[in-house]
């Protein structure tokens, strides 16, 4: 196992009255492993990775049973020794590609200076490393790209360079944060693409966070959705896009565009994910749940396993997507 | 059989060509050679630093020589002028051009000397408002803002008082009265780079607080205050003026500009060239550099053009 998390917390705000962002999330992931992590805005996906890279800063608290990479333990690692795990074998990508690169230096500056913290490479070999990335990432006419600054490259370009920056140490994990939100549509297929195929060729494994389900179905192996900072459902990406057990992965996939063809309306899930003041003591669904009963609203449910998927929700739907119980 | 490699050797070339990237300082030269008015300032800047650096050639007198024959002699367009003295001499029968040229070399040191001062110290401390803004980025606000509620002329006179007039401490005191504006300004706009993600992703790459600080997050910040640098320049040396007119800056018989108008305060009446010839050359040189700074401000930082 490549990455093993158990119940991690994340929580911000005074310590009587904390918002819990993340709260009890297990995640673990194999070696050369594509998993997408779902959920809507505000669901905690983007937190959840925030804190395995110890980037939550006071007053933001982080809290874990276990949170273990190749066999090392994060948690009670010395900064130090954390940069060098960090960078080099977990990298990420960031969803605003045209942010994400310091405007002051070129491209090729500030690939060579990641390469020059992790790797021995210098001089010429450093530059024909770099040179090679860009490459990798079919960034054309590579050669006088390096002398690029971030502001002439187009937004595609910019997340080829931020890939490019990621997979120079040739990283274990790859964290790529909705790396083709900010992008056009033909643009992103293309991400995807260089994204995968890198995928395969480094054997990395690789964890995609986004809310665009045609993406997960299309290259994820396993999925896991995420609601309110807590894991709903995870599950094999075709068990959960043919048969899904909690309520909210049913609306999810039912919100998605082409599900509702011939209907007048698309389909929706009304209201929005709880936030500090206003959650539930039940589930935290409950208040959404169209099957709602009234265990749901008064008491948390847990997280089981069923038939080969794990699921948060005391009433699971069956194959059919109808509530066990009825 | 030749012609396709031709075409694609001729469509390398162009490609080449539409690849390679012009020089930021080459950008940086067009945005602001645009602007006439920062053009003729920078000229007219270049003069005065020429005319400063090779006073001691360029004068045509000692600027301390009196020429007791020659006592306010008018410049030499007006009746009674000679062309001995262009500009004139003052009461002291001591060449008014030669002054001038002189004294351009202090006022360009103090200028420089408490924009430096000023500028370095105050872009640590407003880093380090930035980054740790809790309690040491409250302490270094409230202590600005506190600097910020006295008169900067008054706090400028405070502090030479303490420190005794002369050249240095009024150097000193400007640089001490200007510093809040650098740090706001560094603090401000350090605050806004903290939230890209570049930030995060160097952060990611292993970048230490120092390497942030210094190699990060400061050269995004640096073109506002470059164009911060360049007022406060022009400022300094209001401020030197103002503090030598009080007779607390620089002391007699230096050649300085502010010096100069206070010793030829009783002529102005009787001689109008002693008085006039050093506040036009404070005019000249002050509005020169608040036109530099607003060249370089819309070349540097486009988004402020907008705003002006």
């Amino acid at each position: 196992m490549l990455l093993d998390i158990r119940n991690l917390n994340v929580s911000f705000g005074s310590t009587a009255q904390p918002f819990q962002a993340v709260s009890g999330l297990d995640l673990a992931i194999n070696r050369g492993e594509i998993v997408g992590i779902v959920g809507e805005s505000g669901s905690g996906k983007s937190v959840t990775m925030l804190a395995l890279m110890g980037l939550i800063d006071a007053p933001g608290r982080v809290t874990a049973d276990a949170l273990q990479f190749a066999g090392q333990d994060l948690l009670g690692m010395k900064a130090a020794q954390k940069r060098q795990i960090i960078g080099k074998d977990i990298a990420m990508i960031f969803q605003d590609a045209l942010t994400s690169l310091n405007p002051a230096y070129t491209v090729g500056y500030q690939l060579m200076e990641t390469l020059r913290l992790h790797t021995p490479l210098r001089g010429a070999a450093l530059k024909q490393r770099a040179l090679e990335l860009l490459e990798q990432v079919e960034i054309p006419d590579a050669k006088s790209r390096l002398n690029a600054y971030p502001h002439q490259l187009s937004g595609g370009m910019s997340q080829r360079v931020m890939i490019a920056m990621a997979i120079a140490c040739q990283p274990k994990l790859l964290i790529a944060d909705e790396p083709t939100t900010a992008l056009d549509v033909t643009v992103q297929a293309q991400i995807m693409e260089l994204l995968v195929n890198l995928q395969k060729q480094n054997d990395m494994a690789l964890i995609l966070i986004t809310h665009d389900l045609a993406v997960v179905a299309e290259v994820a192996q396993r999925v896991v959705v995420m609601y309110a900072g807590e894991v709903v459902e995870t599950s094999s990406t075709e068990l959960l896009f043919n048969t899904p057990r909690h309520p909210y992965t049913q609306a999810l996939l039912a919100s998605i565009p082409e599900h509702s063809k011939g209907a007048k309306r698309l389909s929706t899930l009304a209201g929005v994910v709880p936030g500090q003041y206003d959650r539930p003591s039940g589930c935290l669904l409950s208040p959404r749940c169209p099957y709602a009963t009234d265990t749901c609203r008064t008491q948390r449910p847990p997280q089981l396993p069923l038939s080969g998927t794990s699921v948060r929700c005391f009433t699971p739907l069956n194959d059919s997507g109808i509530p066990s119980h009825e | 059989m030749s012609t396709p490699s031709n075409l694609t050797a001729a469509d390398q070339a162009a490609n080449a060509a539409a690849l390679s990237y012009p020089s930021p300082l080459k950008e940086f030269w067009q945005s602001f050679s645009a602007n006439r008015g920062a053009l003729i300032a920078l000229i007219f800047f270049a003069a005065l630093v020429l005319a400063a650096i090779l006073a001691g050639v360029l004068a045509p007198h000692s600027p301390t020589e009196q020429y007791r024959e020659h006592l306010l002699t008018p410049p030499a367009w007006v009746q009674g002028g000679s062309l001995q003295f262009l500009l004139g001499t003052d009461e002291l029968g001591r060449d008014i051009l030669s002054r001038l040229m002189h004294g351009a070399r202090l006022s360009l040191m103090i200028g420089v000397v408490s924009v430096v001062l000023s500028m370095l110290p105050g872009i640590v401390l407003g880093l380090l408002a930035a980054f740790y803004p809790t309690w040491l980025g409250n302490g270094i606000m409230r202590a600005m803002d506190i600097m910020l509620a006295l008169p900067s002329l008054l706090l400028a006179v405070a502090v030479v008082a303490v420190l005794g007039p002369g050249l240095v401490n009024t150097m000193l005191a400007i640089a001490i009265v200007s510093l809040p504006s650098y740090v706001r300004l560094a603090r401000a706009s350090a605050m806004t780079e903290l939230n890209k993600d570049y930030v995060v992703a160097s952060q990611l790459a292993g970048a230490g607080k120092l390497r942030l600080m210094f190699n990060t997050v400061l050269p995004n910040c640096m073109a506002p205050l470059i164009v911060q640098g360049t007022l406060g320049f022009s400022s300094a040396i209001l401020d030197a003026a103002a503090l030598g007119f009080l007779g607390l800056g620089a002391q007699p018989p230096l050649p300085e500009w502010g010096t100069m108008l206070a010793s030829a305060r009783d002529y102005i009446d009787s001689a109008w060239w002693v008085v006039t010839m050093p506040g036009l050359t404070i005019l000249f040189t002050v509005i020169a550099l608040n036109l530099l700074g607003d060249g370089l401000r819309d070349a540097l930082d486009p988004k402020l053009k907008k705003l002006a």
